[in-house]
């Protein structure tokens, strides 16, 4: 490979000296011995010993810090769980290490997004390789890129489905794409580091902020034309490169590809036989799609019939690496009405997220069981509640199993489930409206679908869309239009429902809710088009309604959902997330 | 006593404290980390040692004291303790938690409190070793003279447990010509 370093700071003659490592272990003797290899290894070393204060020394300085070696046991937070913080806000490679090499203990690790797992004692060669790590981070962000503006490009003239072929090698399984992107990588790598600014990328800390102006600026440009270029000139923020929001939207997709993955996996929905594969759908589990198919068929009835209860237990199983589904049930789950619950079961087993609806319209009871992310609350959201979904910080991150084009399904889940709240509850704006979207710090979410919809149906902010005839059609267009978590449905038109073409499986197919916006526009063809946009909405919004949001996976765990949840929920979050 | 016994005798002695599995490669990796820029890292970092480990081993009778035993507490304890004890080198000690774990996943109280006193026995046996160690060291360095260092060579021979830095291979027969004039660095 002829890929050069990309470093161009001042160190970079003599890397990997002077490589800046932070140390975090609470027993102090490994502290002292690891400084003292590190030094003899000619690294830049820093210590601490409680998890707390190196998250604060990682973000006090920022771009401050080339990787993290952190110890798996700590006494105030949970190795695996600074893991994620620092994957989620710095994107730093983090090491592991533990006297317990247990396979089971190097594999949550690695799941959760460690680079390696070093088994103590260790030695000093093996210290003396991990700048390796720091040089395949850097390597991969610039094929990524490339990848993106690859994708990019082809975007417009590709289908749904194959934009998901695209979202898949760009979740990082890139084989052929990033193969032929190779030649581009080098040039675009030897432009780069030609220019130091360019190649040394800062450290970009995505806050609920930024994220939530990109969210925006998604939803703008439409997904099916969405891109980094684009989202950037929107986002209007200046010290912001393409590169970061390139690299952001990448891990957001290949997070939501890997929860849609595992919801496939795990998904039960109950009785709901994926037996329609949508076209788009190609790899998608069942699960969601065949409870989405279900709901179509509801919607079609007209009213709000987000017949959650036959089929639509969502069933979002996002299984963390243990494996253990909880939570998933598709039968009962439908017909429990009136709550719309999350249960967020325990990180370390498998997260389900359950989202049950409770449709006080009273058409639809739907339930809608999202994995959730080792969450261990339980949100209740009444209809006319705003659902408090408790983010826990504890994701583990979903195992991306096959990665097929799919998009999180989890999320679109969501989405459709606020939709289904919403209708009764009025949303509009009402004071919780309000709160949300103040609150919810900007994840505004334009409603993507605006664009997809047709005149009459309006696509509002879930918290605005209430009881109009929200046809499951809009609900579930809300969350894919609106990548935020504004699903206003609203001014969902009836009409919608009497769409039929709201294909169920088009809920969620790879496009995931983006399809199914596409059939609910009344002759809007947005097809596979706009999966990967679909997607993209569904994807931020799914994050957010998923409590158990890879939080290493998305900069700004918060997502547009946010509003969906009580505005205080949102600051708990917030600060849980960001303490 | 001269200089030069007093090095073969710190020699002598370290090298009965591997073959008996008190100490294993990590101390000699330990001893390599020591530099003139840092004469007393050894002994800096086994005092933490000592500190640690007399805090987790109170800790551990606390909690096996206690009415009703969690074993959860008591196996976190345990399991800083053998990464303390793994951070020097301190192999018996180390070994010796390993059981105790296992107990403790049994929440076999007995047989826990039996290894307690098991690790409690190890590490003030290792505790002893060591002090003896650092005085020789101490006396070596008080006289003028350079602390010897062992060959990695050496640690094959005798097949010690544990890993090592193969970096450094001698020839090693039995555990005789590990400590040559060149091995010895003087501070």
């Amino acid at each position: 490979m002829v890929v050069e370093t990309g470093f161009s700071s001042p160190r970079t003659d003599a890397f990997p000296a002077g490589l800046r490592v932070l140390v975090v272990d609470d027993d102090s003797t490994w502290l002292k011995i690891l400084e003292k290899m590190l030094k003899k290894c000619f690294y830049e070393v820093t210590t601490c010993c409680l998890a707390r204060e190196a998250l604060n020394l990682l973000r006090e300085r920022k771009n401050g810090y080339d990787i993290v070696i952190s110890d798996v046991n700590m006494p105030d937070m949970d190795g695996f769980k600074l893991l994620e913080h620092v994957g989620l806000e710095m994107d730093l490679p983090v090491i592991m290490m533990s006297v317990d090499g247990e396979t089971r203990r190097v594999m949550k690790g690695v799941q959760h997004g460690a680079c390696d797992y070093l088994l103590k004692p260790i030695r000093m060669k093996e210290l003396r390789n991990i700048w390796q790590h720091v040089f395949r981070k850097k390597i991969h962000e610039v094929r990524d890129i490339e990848s993106l503006e690859g994708i990019e490009s082809i975007h417009i003239t590709r289908s749904g489905s194959e934009l998901f072929d695209d979202g898949h090698f760009l979740g990082g399984e890139d084989t052929t794409s990033g193969r032929k992107r190779k030649d581009g990588d080098n040039k675009h790598d030897d432009k780069d580091l030609g220019d130091p600014s360019s190649t040394k990328k800062a450290r970009v800390v995505w806050t609920v902020d930024l994220h939530q102006k990109f969210v925006k600026a998604v939803n703008q440009i439409g997904f099916d034309k969405v891109g980094p270029k684009k989202i950037l000139d929107l986002m209007n923020v200046p010290w912001l490169t393409r590169e970061n929001v390139a690299s952001h939207l990448q891990k957001y997709r290949l997070y939501l590809s890997r929860l849609q993955k595992e919801r496939d996996i795990k998904n039960s929905f109950i009785g709901i036989k994926h037996s329609d594969p949508s076209s788009k759908d190609s790899n998608s589990g069942a699960g969601l799609h065949n409870s989405m198919n279900v709901i179509q068929d509801n919607v079609s009835n007209g009213s709000f019939s987000f017949s959650v209860n036959n089929s639509c237990v969502l069933n979002v199983d996002l299984k963390g690496h243990e494996g253990d589904v909880k939570g998933i049930s598709s039968g009962p789950m439908a017909e429990s009405k009136g709550t719309f619950s999350i249960d967020i079961p325990d990180p370390p087993r498998a997260k389900s997220l359950q989202i049950s609806f409770d449709h006080s319209l009273g058409s639809v009871d739907s339930v809608v069981n999202l994995a959730s992310f080792s969450s261990t609350d339980t949100v209740q959201y009444s209809w006319n509640e705003i659902p408090e979904i408790q983010f826990k910080q504890e994701y583990e991150p979903l195992q991306l199993e096959n990665r097929t084009n799919q998009l999180p399904q989890p999320g679109l889940q969501h989405n459709l489930l606020t939709k289904y709240l919403q209708p009764t509850v009025s949303v509009s704006p009402g004071p919780s409206v309000t709160e949300k979207t103040a609150t919810s710090s900007g994840f505004e979410v334009k409603p993507m679908c605006d664009k997809y919809r047709n005149n009459h149906i309006k696509l509002s902010s879930p918290t605005e869309a209430v009881g109009e005839s929200h046809t499951l059609n809009d609900q579930v267009f809300e969350p894919i239009c609106t990548t935020t978590s504004s699903m206003k449905s609203q001014d969902i038109i009836p009409n919608h429902l009497t769409e039929s073409e709201l294909s169920p499986r088009n809920l969620y197919d790879g496009v995931g809710v983006e399809n199914l916006q596409l059939c609910w526009l009344q002759g809007d063809c947005y097809a596979m088009d706009s999966g990967l946009q679909g997607f993209d909405c569904t994807e931020y919004n799914n994050p957010t309604m998923i409590p158990e949001m890879p939080v290493h996976l998305y900069d700004a765990p918060r997502f547009d959902h946010e509003h969906l949840f009580d505005p205080m929920e949102y600051y708990v979050i917030d600060q849980g997330l960001f303490a | 006593m001269e200089v030069v016994q007093m090095q073969r005798g710190l020699v002598d002695y370290t090298k009965t404290l591997f073959m008996e599995c008190f100490l294993d490669a990590q101390f000699l990796q330990l001893q390599q980390l020591q530099d003139e820029s840092n004469p007393d890292f050894v002994f800096e970092v086994v005092s933490l040692f000592f500190d640690d480990s007399e805090k987790l081993l109170n800790d551990l009778s606390m909690a096996l004291d206690q009415p009703s035993v969690d074993f959860k507490k008591v196996d976190a304890h345990v399991h800083q303790l053998k990464g303390s004890s793994s951070s020097i080198g301190a192999q018996r000690v180390k070994d010796a938690c390993v059981t105790f774990r296992n107990f403790c996943e049994e929440q076999n109280i007995e047989a826990t409190l039996r290894c307690l006193q098991q690790v409690k026995h190890e590490y003030y046996l290792v505790k002893n070793k060591l002090e003896t160690l650092l005085r020789l060291e101490q006396q070596i360095v008080a006289a003028g003279g350079s602390i010897p260092m062992i060959e990695m060579g050496f640690l094959k021979t005798i097949n010690m447990k544990g890993k090592h830095d193969s970096g450094v291979v001698y020839t090693v027969e039995t555990y005789g010509v590990f400590c040559d004039s060149t091995s010895i660095r003087s501070l």
